[in-house]
């Protein structure tokens, strides 16, 4: 059983991964590709905008000092931040950003599948609503992983120099700690994750890189990159400059 | 509606009796209220005014995601980031439809954003100007969306079928974005000095600039005049512009906060406001490509077009190498 405390840090965990990708997809709006990928990066960044009110208005009901969710997204610095570090990575190309979505949704999916039916009533409820949403995501951003590493030499060259690039960030997905075990275990995921992008990028015609190597301090708040810094100094940019106001 | 000073024949509107019998059995279709639809007959100008009227409307949606999405990533709540980036995502849906509307008349997307991202083809005046505090996200939906509406809602009645009813579904989204915007108006103007600051300063900038949203006074003009007899074009610019003043005005009254115009009155024998004309010089000033933001807007659309390029090239290889294998397999 999970102590308020760790409770509260797994839960800012979840919120701050969907708060922080979704921030990323919002960034889209109005340059993608084509009219229909602006439209569909759009509502991912919905769906998962919706999901961090959820996941952080429960971490502000668990901590109970009068915070809400946007209090929790707008008003903490960076070494209070508990995503992955995956997810703080820059968009770069539409590439990249797909290839980062795709490694994060394979994860996603396992986790909200886990989580479905946990003793926690609000976490097993919220996974529920979650996995519906998530499940389309994994679908699409397969489908584009897939279309792109096949479709022509440039892209597929692309391609796999997003996945290389963004290989060393997969690891911490399923590094587990007392607060992950006090609440759901992600090493035991990593089998249906593999199972997962093995056969994607198998159909891609993408590498799976050798190394091991993963890169870490995001979800323990221990060492972010750079990029979140700035990423938070345009997103709390009102709440900051103005702390008297309402929206 | 987005579209501003769209050319027709520039012949002036012809009389039945001077029209040959399949273009009179035309005529008298529309002014029964009949509509059109893809595979009838029709004019070329009647065709290519449409295309020129519904691209630029549906261009005025593509470039218009730039102004708001400028702050989806300072929205400064989640809340607002959602209710925003919704709003912009609908943007580029009516962008989709208006495309799809215009395919029918025999041109396609492609084509199309090549002319916008070449200049060839113009986008509302309106787009240009620049997003400069949280509080035009509020007037753009106030006044912009407001501005649009006047216009869009008597189009669900044009003559042109498909354009009609793409034309029902953003209305139903636009008279929710206007209502957004509102409420962020309502907040700002309530709020503490600072926003009420924002929010004011944001009606003095985007006042005339959505007064000429509706174009220069079109009673002499003879596009104008063809464009009504094809029912393509429902009201005169001015009217739309009276209208528009007479329900914006009170809403200024409510939220507190002033027109930047002086001679704003109200007119007993008129029923309507008196209000003072826009510049002119400006609005065609912008019309050439020297609005404030006219450069960085096309420059974001043509940089995000050719750096999206290798993906659409994969996206159809990708999709022929299956179609290819499923051949094959057969």
């Amino acid at each position: 059983m999970a102590t308020d405390a760790q409770l509260l840090e797994w839960l800012c965990r979840m919120g701050d991964n969907a708060l922080v990708l979704g921030h990323r997809m919002s960034e889209w709006c109005g340059h993608a590709p084509v009219l229909e990928e602006d439209i569909a990066l759009a509502n991912t960044a919905l769906d998962l905008i919706g999901q961090t009110q959820l996941w952080l208005g429960l971490a502000a009901e668990v901590e109970g000092a009068g915070r809400d969710a946007d209090a929790l997204a707008y008003r903490r610095d960076v070494m209070d931040f508990r995503n992955l570090l995956l997810v703080e990575q820059p968009n770069r190309d539409f590439g990249h950003t797909m290839m980062r979505q795709f490694l994060f949704d394979a994860w996603h999916i396992e986790m909200l599948r886990a989580l479905k039916g946990h003793e926690h009533e609000q976490i097993s409820a919220i996974a529920e609503k979650s996995l519906k949403e998530v499940t389309y995501h994994a679908e699409r951003s397969a489908d584009t992983v897939i279309a792109l590493g096949d479709g022509t030499e440039e892209s597929h060259t692309r391609m796999q120099a997003a996945l290389d690039r963004l290989w060393p960030y997969v690891g911490e997905m399923f590094l587990s700690d007392d607060v992950d075990r006090a609440v759901c275990d992600p090493a035991p995921l990593r089998e249906a994750f593999d199972a997962r992008i093995n056969a994607v990028l198998a159909e891609a015609t993408l590498t799976r890189p050798d190394s091991d190597f993963a890169h870490k301090g995001g979800k323990t708040g221990v060492r972010h990159t750079e990029h979140l810094g700035h990423m938070l100094a345009v997103m709390q940019f009102l709440p900051r400059a103005y702390p008297d106001a309402q929206w | 509606m987005y579209a501003q000073m769209v050319k027709s024949t520039g012949e002036g509107v012809r009389s039945l009796d001077q029209m040959d019998p399949q273009e009179r059995a035309f005529q008298e279709r529309i002014d029964a209220g009949g509509k059109i639809e893809p595979k009838d007959w029709m004019p070329d100008g009647y065709r290519k005014t449409l295309v020129r009227q519904i691209g630029q409307h549906a261009h005025s949606e593509i470039v218009g995601q730039l102004p708001e999405g400028n702050w989806i990533t300072r929205a400064p709540t989640l809340e607002r980031k959602a209710i925003l980036l919704a709003k912009v995502q609908d943007e580029a849906g009516h962008g989709l439809y208006l495309y799809c509307a215009a395919e029918t008349l025999g041109v396609t997307r492609d084509q199309m954003t090549r002319d916008l991202l070449s200049g060839k083809m113009k986008y509302s005046s309106i787009f240009n100007y620049p997003t400069l505090t949280w509080a035009d996200m509020g007037a753009v939906g106030w006044l912009v969306d407001g501005a649009a509406i006047m216009n869009q809602v008597p189009l669900q009645r044009t003559s042109y079928g498909p354009y009609a009813r793409a034309m029902v579904r953003i209305c139903k989204e636009e008279s929710f974005h206007q209502r957004q915007g509102f409420d962020i108006m309502m907040k700002m103007a309530r709020g503490t000095p600072e926003q009420k600051r924002m929010a004011q300063d944001a009606l003095n900038r985007f006042w005339y600039p959505s007064l000429m949203m509706f174009g220069p006074s079109d009673a002499e003009s003879v596009h104008s005049a063809q464009s009504m007899a094809w029912k393509i074009k429902m009201n005169s610019n001015d009217e739309l512009r009276q209208k528009f003043v007479d329900l914006t005005a009170p809403q200024a009254d409510y939220l507190g906060l002033t027109i930047p115009d002086e001679n704003l009155k109200w007119n007993e024998e008129k029923g309507g406001y008196d209000f003072s004309e826009p510049d002119w010089d400006e609005f065609f000033d912008v019309l050439k490509g020297n609005g404030p933001c006219s450069v960085e807007r096309l420059e974001d659309r043509n940089r995000a077009w050719d750096e999206g390029r290798w993906v659409r090239e994969a996206m159809l290889a990708h999709a022929d190498k299956k179609r290819a294998a499923k051949l094959a397999a057969e």
